[in-house]
Order: structure tokens, then C-alpha cells, then sequence
């Protein structure tokens, strides 16, 4: 499994990945295993879950600024 | 994330830039880091505490926590480390309070043997995406995440949602590399295995 996240990162060597690659397209395990983990963090990836609403985000400024002036 | 940092090279963050003049009393130096930074912060905090007024409190304390401590940031690693390790420590802090006083840590709950190794080996439909509509995803992923230890949302948060490389997550947490390793391995697995309860083919053609 380490193996699966370290290519998912690419942190493996050439020819570490086309051993891996060739145990992928033997093993739907590993396949689906891998597939849907590079979905997961896809997923995450590309999508903001909680973006900060404007509002909030110059209010939160605005007392940041005014805390650190009287630092 | 802006990168221009790097070993053996004469390149110098534009963040050191702004910390100095910052610690020189420049405050527009360092509301342009607080522009820069307080989107990230919030996210963090937000998915840790997992608590949108106590995401907004940390990015509070975290920014003035950091303006205090300028003088004690060594320019050895990039200012957004040091500034995520602050916002992890309040949110940390946060959580406990949200608990009652019960200890809450990265370490938390990272000896489950949950999500070691795959147990739910459906394959997903070719467009989960399709199978939910914007809003019933987002909110799908949220208690996906939410369902893991601190520890683990903690790690695969800066490392796979906020993009920090692997020695910079450990860096930002007081953790070794292979701690990182480990963890972000079991927390991705165990959000798949959560998601796979409702991305999975259903019937062999992946629709709802």
C-alpha cells in the first residue's frame, strides 16, 4: 500500500513505477484501490469546501490590523 | 503555493522581504501577509475544528500570534510553514475547548487500525460527479473528512488539500517525515473507503 501512495505522489524511480504499473494492469485490487484513491484527493483537491465569504474575510482583516497596533 | 525558495540557490522568498519590514514596524507589510495567507488559514482551521466561528478565531489569533512572534521566525523555512504550525496549534486549542477540556492532539486516534489496508474493493462509477449535484457533493465530502481523527484530517488537509509537500507538513507539525507518510497513507484510505458508500457502481452503470 505505502508502495501505491508513493507513485500516487510520484515518488518512486522509473523503473520502481513500471514494476508497480505492471502489477496494476494484473491485480484489480491494486487497481481500483489506486484509481479510487487518486480520485479521493482529487476531489478534495479541487474543490473548496470552505471558501471564506468576503464579508467575514475584511472583518477578520480589519481586527487582525487593528489588534496588532496596539501590539 | 508560490515556490521560489530553494536549496543552494541565491533565490529568496518574497515573504522574508515582507517579515522584515514587518518587524521593523511596517504593518501594510504585514497585512499584505495576512491578505496572502488568511484564506489558507481559515481553511485549515475550519477543517480541524471542523467550527466556522472557530475557524474565524483562529485566523484571528493565529495572524496576531505570528505578528508578536516575528522576531522569533528563523528564515529557515518559508513563513506559511511557520504561520500553518500556529493555526494548527489554536485550532488544536479550539477543538479541545469544543470538547470539554479533553485532550485533543495529532496523535490523537492514529493507532486505529482503521483504513490500513482496503477492505471495500467496489470500483466507482466512471462520473461519481454525476450522481450528485453540486452542493449534495460538497456537503458529502465534508462529513467524509469530518469522520476522521484530527490526526489524520490534519495531515492529509495540508498535504493533499492545501498542496504543502511532504517535509513542509512536517515541518508545520512537529512530526517526521514517515510520521507524515503514514498517516496521510491510512487518512486517504479511509476517505475512499467513506466514499466509496456512495461512489460505487451501483448495478454496473454508476448512476443514482
Amino acid at each position: 500500500m505505502a508502495l501505491l501512495d508513493d507513485l500516487l505522489d510520484d515518488e518512486v524511480s522509473a523503473s520502481l513505477r513500471a514494476d508497480i504499473e505492471e502489477h496494476l494492469g494484473g491485480c484489480e485490487h491494486c487497481f481500483i484501490t489506486m484509481n479510487t484513491t487518486r480520485r479521493t484527493i482529487e476531489f478534495y483537491t479541487n474543490r473548496e469546501l470552505y471558501p471564506m465569504p468576503e464579508a467575514i474575510r475584511e472583518r477578520l482583516q480589519t481586527a487582525i490590523l487593528e489588534k496588532c497596533r496596539k501590539c | 503555493m508560490e515556490t521560489i525558495q530553494s536549496a543552494g540557490t541565491e533565490e529568496v522568498h518574497p515573504d522574508v522581504a515582507l517579515v522584515e519590514r514587518a518587524r521593523g514596524g511596517d504593518l501594510q507589510a504585514f497585512e499584505t501577509l495576512v491578505k496572502q495567507y488568511d484564506r489558507q488559514v481559515f481553511r485549515i482551521a475550519q477543517h480541524i475544528t471542523q467550527n466556522k466561528e472557530d475557524a474565524e478565531d483562529v485566523v484571528q489569533d493565529a495572524f496576531l500570534k505570528a505578528y508578536e512572534k516575528l522576531n522569533q521566525f528563523q528564515g529557515n523555512s518559508k513563513f506559511y510553514t511557520w504561520l500553518v504550525r500556529i493555526a494548527v496549534n489554536e485550532s488544536l486549542m479550539r477543538l479541545r475547548k469544543r470538547r470539554t477540556g479533553r485532550m485533543v492532539s495529532i496523535d490523537e486516534d492514529v493507532e486505529t487500525e482503521e483504513g490500513s489496508m482496503p477492505r471495500d474493493l467496489a470500483d466507482w462509477g466512471p462520473d461519481p460527479e454525476q450522481m450528485y449535484n453540486q452542493s449534495e457533493l460538497a456537503e458529502i465530502l465534508r462529513k467524509t473528512i469530518q469522520g476522521l481523527p484530527p490526526g489524520f484530517r490534519t495531515v492529509f488537509t495540508l498535504r493533499d488539500v492545501e498542496g504543502l509537500s511532504t517535509d513542509e507538513t512536517a515541518e508545520a507539525l512537529g512530526l517526521s517525515v514517515p510520521a507524515v507518510k503514514s498517516r496521510l497513507l491510512r487518512a486517504r484510505l479511509q476517505l475512499r473507503e467513506r466514499l466509496s458508500r456512495y461512489f460505487r457502481k451501483k448495478n454496473g452503470d454508476g448512476v443514482k
